[in-house]
Parts: structure tokens; sequence; C-alpha cells
């Protein structure tokens, strides 16, 4: 944690770490502190007063049905864009590994998507699937398949799991090839030996030895699609059609910015910090292990 | 180049005290050797001189200066680390020369200095490269030429050979003998290798759980060690420890087994009690003609040429025995064998305090 | 490969093959769309190999004539304010991690873990739980609509700081109580040692923060209400909405592929401080 020897006291350290801690208590804990503050409260709606009323911010959406069910759905597209995007990883690297010459090229051409920002990777697939000039809407239309995400719900959901997966893609499949790689070859010929085949062989001991990382990407994917999504919802979709794509992150940007519902939106924010602190909880607590690769 | 002198020097760890009131003084020039197992605080005693570690009581003194305060720069000595701690960003110049840089020795001499001890350590082909590049012998060559060049009052060596592999060990040992030799700079050298510590040091001091044992030169030590652990742990094979009670006149020791060892002096114990008697193996001689005042089985022989060991149990309670001939002697295993001994290569402990008694 | 399975070895490629496709497919449709005139972008299906309207389409977007009609920053100067933010970011974040991680790993001082602590809490704050009362504070402070409320709240870091302090612990400690003896104070150790050997973390960390400093969206989308202010990133999403309208996908399309270009640039040629870096920083 610290070395055996360290530099003699003086106020040098405090002016070392005080810009750092000037933006977190500027701009990170007072914030959150406001956020704690405002669920507290409810503004009426042209701001002239506001009350205090304890957790009924906080009743109010666990009684809206419409909370559940953002709730629910955002569970939802995040188990689909995790499972999505760490299977396709996981396959992608299975291959990967096996290749001797080349690795490394495959390697450039997938990681692409990494670079690209959700709501450009957003815009790319909206673009695609434009009802009226997208080019796999087109082909979707060929096939007898109507494709319009404006109007139907499902199928806006399906376009912001297939962007927000692509995006996620690149990430996945670096750490599963890299915890592949660390595999030592011995135990792989020693499998080989044994008779199994390259199928046999990857779900039999390279799948249950890269099972630590796919724990931590699960935890990784899952706070990526809680958090990092707004951009691609928000190029796509908007939330709609009729809120069908609506995620918490979204709704409380939404209800914030655009409903203007202080109190609702800080308890929204209140319930989401939880969550990211049972996450990070769950992530220091069981991922540091990941360093044995 | 400088004395130094410890007073009753301390540390403690919070509650816990490692190093327990040290005194001893080091001559301008001498080569001292702090030797104990590890944890003994060997370590932690060179660190205090050098002032990387704080001093909880008594006073260290370099040259005239009490140190206790002084940062580590400003103590004028050199330190040789185990693991070199080269910085590895830097040119073997750039190593030895970063000490004389901050000191703001004018560019010229840094150079002169630099390429004059580089000379002497014949690290002159190296100077431009990285340490990356060099094998472990140049890279502790290095670190020595670091501590040369900065021309200081002592040097400090914390187990310098100890990452080196034993043939390595053996020539970089004589080097650095050669060196300090030649450049005369009172030199603390921290190892827990007995060997080393032997060969190297005009004076030893051997630490044991925080306390010194003994501080004498290595003859001393080996001749008169002033207690049971100096005793054991000074020679390889290590001393044979018996257990034994004194005789009525105090003039003898009686074994277990009832073999009488004469001493040739009168102990000041009680007749009857019981004491540690210590042989050092290569002093007990093969018995001839009925001067024999031990004797046992052999067990495991060991035979390397120029002296061959013969290890036994010895008798029922005591622990095991080896015993060191000069020369080959072709013995199978369940020989018995008679031996003897002077009784001035006999050492004997109180059991209770560990001290020297005869 | 351990065994000789030349059939296999061949669908190990092709399934490759596929998945480079697949992954490469949405950016090649962008560069085909940034091809091809208005009229060919506005009939049905569009085309999927390119066109030869590219430098056209680049001028204009260039020139701020994204989508016609309506008066837009030229996406260079975009381009420009994009850069200006993932630099000071990346930047931003190096520096103060840095310090912070040299202060609780070198010094000892009353608070040093309650520091660390606060640090460590940041990590559990993501912009996007408290966006509303952030933006307050930015207003508050006056720093709507600058380069500095646009980034400066963003640049405290808990990953950065934790990777530093790891590559701190690594140095062995030997090398600063060598520095020492050789009397270097901690400014001339920072400098001079420390600095040096976390060369290569620092670039790779560089890499990662340039990428998450130019692809930031949801703040600045926010924080800059001037249109001379707006980033290319957050640009993409208004000509989106005007594309229901009047669809140049031709411009529109040609402005993504700018807005993703210099990230992509520095992922390619950068791969391996790239791959460094997200497996150091990333917890």
């Amino acid at each position: 944690m610290i070395k055996r020897v360290h530099f003699p006291s003086s106020p040098l350290p405090y002016l070392l770490v005080a810009p750092q801690i000037a933006i977190t208590i500027v701009f990170f804990i007072w914030p959150a502190g406001q956020a704690m503050y405002q669920s507290f409260l409810i503004e009426d709606a042209f701001g002239f007063g506001r009350e205090f009323v304890w957790f009924e911010n906080f009743e109010i959406l666990f009684e809206d049905p419409l909370y559940a069910d953002v709730f629910i759905r955002t569970i939802f597209f995040s188990v689909m864009v995790a499972a999505l995007s760490m299977f396709l990883s996981l396959i992608l690297a299975g291959f990967a590994d096996r290749v001797v010459k080349g690795a490394t090229i495959y390697r450039t051409l997938l990681i692409w998507p990494y670079a690209v920002a959700p709501v450009l990777a957003g815009a790319l697939w909206v673009f695609m699937f434009n009802p009226s000039v997208g080019i796999i809407a087109y082909w979707l239309d060929l096939i007898g398949v109507d494709w319009n995400h404006f109007l139907n719900g499902g199928q806006a959901m399906a376009l912001i799991v297939f962007a927000a997966s692509w995006k996620q893609i690149a990430y996945n499949f670096l750490f599963y090839l890299a915890a592949m790689q660390a595999i030592p070859k011995s135990m792989i010929e020693a499998a080989a030996i044994d008779g199994a085949g390259p199928a046999k062989r990857f779900w039999t001991i390279i799948f249950p030895l890269v099972s630590p990382t796919t724990f931590f990407l699960l935890v990784i994917n899952i706070v990526y699609a809680f958090f990092d999504t707004f951009g691609i919802i928000h190029a796509v979709t908007e939330g709609g059609p009729a809120g069908s794509t609506v995620t918490l992150v979204y709704k409380v940007y939404s209800d914030g910015f655009i409903g203007l519902d202080l109190g609702g939106s800080a308890a929204q924010s209140v319930i989401l910090m939880a969550m990211v602190i049972g996450l990070t909880v769950i992530q220091f607590r069981y991922v540091e292990r990941r360093v044995d690769y | 180049m400088s004395n130094i002198s410890l007073d009753y020097v301390r540390k403690s760890y919070g509650p816990s005290e490692v190093i327990h009131g040290i005194s001893g003084s080091i001559q301008q020039g001498e080569f001292v050797v702090i030797v104990g197992p590890s944890g003994c605080g060997k370590s932690t005693l060179l660190r205090m001189i050098a002032g990387l570690e704080s001093i909880t009581g008594g006073e260290i003194q370099i040259g005239k200066r009490v140190v206790n305060k002084l940062e580590p720069a400003q103590r004028n000595i050199a330190m040789v680390f185990q693991n070199y701690a080269l910085y590895p960003h830097m040119s073997v110049f750039d190593n030895m020369s970063y000490g004389l840089k901050i000191r703001k020795v004018p560019k010229e001499e840094i150079r002169r200095r630099v390429e004059e001890t580089a000379e002497i350590l014949e690290l002159t082909p190296y100077l431009k490269r990285s340490p990356r590049q060099l094998s472990g012998g140049q890279r502790q060559r290095v670190a020595m030429g670091r501590a040369i060049v900065r021309e200081p009052d002592v040097f400090l060596f914390d187990e310098p050979l100890s990452n080196l592999d034993a043939k390595l060990r053996v020539q970089m040992r004589l080097e650095i003998k050669k060196l300090q030799e030649r450049l005369g700079i009172t030199s603390v050298y921290v190892t827990h290798d007995q060997v080393e510590a032997m060969t190297l040091g005009h004076r030893l001091m051997v630490l044991n759980a925080g306390s010194v044992e003994q501080f004498g030169t290595p003859i001393d030590l080996y001749d008169k060690p002033a207690t049971l652990f100096v005793a054991t742990f000074i020679g390889s094979p290590a001393m044979n420890i018996l257990n034994g009670t004194v005789s009525e006149d105090a003039s003898s020791i009686i074994l277990p087994e009832g073999e009488v060892i004469p001493l040739g002096m009168r102990l000041n114990a009680q007749a009857g009690a019981s004491v540690n008697l210590g042989m050092r193996p290569e002093h007990i001689r093969l018995a001839t003609n009925g001067n024999a005042l031990f004797s046992f089985k052999s067990d495991v022989i060991e035979e390397l040429g120029a002296d061959t060991i013969i290890h036994a149990d010895f008798g029922k309670a005591t622990s095991s025995m080896a015993v060191r001939l000069d020369g080959i002697h072709r013995v199978s295993s369940g020989t018995q064998f008679s031996f003897a001994i002077d009784p001035e290569n006999l050492h004997v402990f109180d059991p209770e305090s560990g001290k020297r008694i005869n | 490969m351990v065994e000789n399975r030349p059939f296999f070895d061949t669908l190990t490629h092709i399934i490759l093959i596929l998945g480079v496709i697949l992954i490469a497919f949405p950016i090649w449709i962008t560069f085909v769309a940034a091809t091809h005139d208005l009229a060919r972008m506005s009939q049905a299906p569009i085309p999927i190999w390119p066109g030869s309207h590219f430098f056209d389409n680049l001028k204009l977007a260039l020139e701020g004539k994204v989508v016609s009609g309506v008066d837009m920053l030229p996406v260079w100067k975009m381009m420009f304010n994009s850069l200006i933010m993932a630099l000071m970011i990346a930047i931003g974040k190096i520096i103060i991690s840095i310090l912070s991680a040299y202060a609780i790993v070198y010094f000892d001082f009353p608070f040093r873990m309650g520091f660390f602590w606060m640090i460590f809490i940041t990590l559990m704050l993501p912009v996007e739980v408290r966006i509303l009362p952030t933006f307050e504070v930015v207003a508050s402070l006056g720093m709507l609509n600058s380069y500095l409320g646009l980034t400066v709240p963003l640049i405290a870091s808990a990953t950065a700081t934790f990777m530093f302090r790891q590559v701190f612990l690594t140095i062995p400690d030997e090398m600063l109580e060598s520095a020492r003896i050789d009397g270097a104070g901690p400014v001339r150790f920072f400098f001079d040692m420390l600095l040096p050997l976390s060369r290569t973390n620092i670039a790779a960390l560089f890499v990662i923060l340039f990428i998450y400093g130019w692809n930031q969206y949801m703040w600045p989308l926010l924080i800059t209400t001037d249109s001379s202010l707006s980033t290319v990133v957050v640009s993409i999403k208004e000509m989106l909405d005007s594309a229901e309208r009047t669809p140049e996908w031709n411009t529109i399309m040609m402005t993504a592929l700018l807005a993703m270009l210099p990230p992509i640039l520095v992922i390619v040629s950068m791969q391996k401080l790239f791959v460094k870096g997200l497996t150091e920083t990333d917890k």
C-alpha cells in the first residue's frame, strides 16, 4: 500500500492530492449529496416552492408500474447485450487463439468498434436499418420482414441491442483472447494427447479456464449496458416508440432535463447509485482475482 | 573516510523492539561485516546507519557528526543494494553520475571520476549501455561503481552478492575485498552467509534477534566463540554440540554414555551441572593407541576428496555428530571408530545463558 | 496448432473472416454512403459499393453544409472542439491521477487513507447518476459553454489513480532509497525516476483516455448550448434528427466517418499500447 521508506512529512503530499480531491468534492461528492437531498424534495412545476417529503419520491417510483417496466426492461437489455456480445467474442477469440499466423491482423480488424462513440454506433445502425433507405431494412423487406423500428417497439429494442453489442464485442474479444493466450500450451497439448478434439478441448479445457474472465466481463458488460449506452438509445430511438426503449439512465435524463421532475429524477439517481455501488462491490470482492492470468 | 560509532542504538516498530541497544565502533578504513540469520535485524541496522530507517533510541556517529536526524543524502554514504537498484531508464554512465549531478559537481569532474571508476571496475566498454543489457556480474559492478564515484565517507553493502550464482559470488567477493583494500574506505557489509563474512571482514558483528552476540575478528569468532549461537553459526560443517555434566573436580565433562573428556583446566562451575560441549568437526582426530576419548558407529560417509566427513548418531539422547578427517578414508557405514580431541579445541557453554564458560 | 487438420484450419479462417465482416460492415456502409451524392442516397436500396463523390461530400462537411438550409459549424471546427476536449480530459486525468498516486504511495501524511477512499468513491458515481446536480454545480460556477465546464468535471479518475498506484508499487523500494542516498528530493525523484519509469503506462493510459474523451456524449450535450463549442460526436445526433426531414445521408455519414476517424487511427496505430492500457486500467 505504501512504500517501506517514504519522504519525510511536508505540505507537499497535500498539494499533490489537492486537484483530484477538489474536483472529487465539487463535482462528485457534493452533487451526489445534492441528488440524495433532492430525492427527499418535491418541487412544484414552476420551481417556486419545494417541500421536504421524506421518501415520497421513492414511494411514487416504486408504485409506478412504468418504473417497474423500465427496471425490468433495463435488466433485459443488459442481459441481452452481455449475452450476445460475450458469446460472439468468445467464439471469435476461441478461433483467433488457434491461428498461429495472422492472429494480430484479425485482432486489429476486430477491435475497431471500441473506438466508435456509442452515439455514432447508434447512428451507423440506425442508418443500416432506416426503413426508407437502410440497406438491411431493404434486405429484410426482400425476405418478407417489415422493418420499422420507429413504430415497432420490439424491433427498436432489437436494434439498440445490436448496436450496443456490436460496440462491445471488441472489448470482450480482447479480454477473452488475452485469457486464452495465457493458458499454458502444454495443457492444450496434454488434452490433445488424451484424444480431445478441438471442440471438446474448447468446452472442457479452455472455457472453464477462462471462467474468471467470463465473470469479470459479465460485470463489466452489465455496467456498460446500464450506463454507457445512453448515446446509442438517444441516437437510435430517443426511448421510443412509446417509451419501449427507455432504460433507467435514459429515464433519469428525460425526467430531469425534459420532464423537469427534479425530485423524481434525483430519487432515480439515488437508486442507480445504489446499484453502481453494488456492482462495484461485486467487482472488487470477486473479480480482483482475475490477476491470476 | 570516517569512523562510525554506534551507541546503544535501538529500533522499535510500534511496541515491538527489533534492535535492542547495539553499541560498537568501526575504525576508519575498517571493513566490518554484520552477519546473522534472516530476521536478526542486520539489514535494519545497516539501513539505520544509511538513514533509511529512523532511529528509536541511542546515537549513530559518522566521523564527528551525530547523524540521527540527517537525511541519507547528508550523511555522505554510498550504498550497494541486494537488487542493485540501478535506474533502468538511464545508461551506465548516467547511473554512476546521477548522485554527482544532483550535488552539482562540475561536468568535467563528473566525467573524470566516472571514467576513472569505470576503469577500475573494467566497465569502460559498457558506459553507454543500459542496465538491461548487462550480465548479473556487470550490474553488480555498476552498483559498486555508483557508490565509488561518490567518494563517500562510508560504503554500505546490503547483501550485494546474494543475487549472483555461486561461482560469480566467489569471484565478486574477492573483487570487493581487493577494492576495499585499495580504496581504504570504511565499509559496513551485511550478509547472512558466514563464509562471505569470514573472508571479507576485518571484524564481524554477529547479530541474533536484534542483539550483538559477538563482535570480533574472524579468528576470534572461530577460536573463542563467545556464545553457543556464534559457535554454531560460524564454521561449516557446524560445530558439534553435546550435552554433558561437569565432573567432581570441574576439570572434565562427562558425556551421557559415561565418556570423560578432560578440559585441561578447571571450570568455574558446580560439579554435576549440565553444560553444552562444543567440538568442531575438523578438530576431532582418529584415536591412536589408547588415547581414545569416545567412539561411535559411522552412519553416512561423505567423501569429498580433500577430506572425508563421517556422520553418526552419537549415543541415544544427543544430536547427530560430524567428524571431518583430512584426505581420503575408505570406510563403510556401520564401522566403529574411536576419536580424540585436544583440550584447547573444546568449547564449553552454559546451556541456560548460552555463554562460554571455559 | 496442436494437430494437423487442414479442414478445421480453413474453417477457423472462414469464421474469423465472417467475424471481421460482421464487425466492419457498419463502418463499410458508412464509408460507402459518404462516397455517393444526395440523389443516389435518397433512393432505396442504397449502394454497397463506393461511388465517386467522396471529396465533394468531404468538402460539404468541412464547410458546414451537412444539412442544407441549416447553419452548422464547419465539421473541422467541431473536430477541433472534440480534439481540445479529448486532450484536456486525457492530459488532465493523467496529471491529477499521477500526482495523487505519487502522494498516496510515497508519502505518509494524516488523512492519506481518507483521501484514497474519497478518490475510490468516484468510481461509484458515474456522471450518469449525478447528472442533474452536477449540471447545477457547473451552471452555478458559470462554467456552462466553456472548455473548462466541458472537461474539468470529468477529470477526476479513480481508475487512472489506481493504475499509477499499481505501477508505483511494482517499482522496487530500493529505487527510492538509492535516489535518496544520491540526494534526490521528492520533486527530483518524481521527474527523474517515476515519470520516465511510467512512460509506457502513461502512453497506454493516454490512448484509452483520448478515446474516452473524444467519445463523450451526454455531458457535452448538456453543457454546451452554444453551437460554436459543439463537438463532432454530439452534432451527429442533431444531423440524425434532421435526416428524418431531409435525408442527406451522404454528408451525415461523411461526418460520422470523420468523427470516428481519430479514435480508430489511435487504436489501430497504437494497438499494443491500447491493449496494455485497457487491460491495466480496467479495475
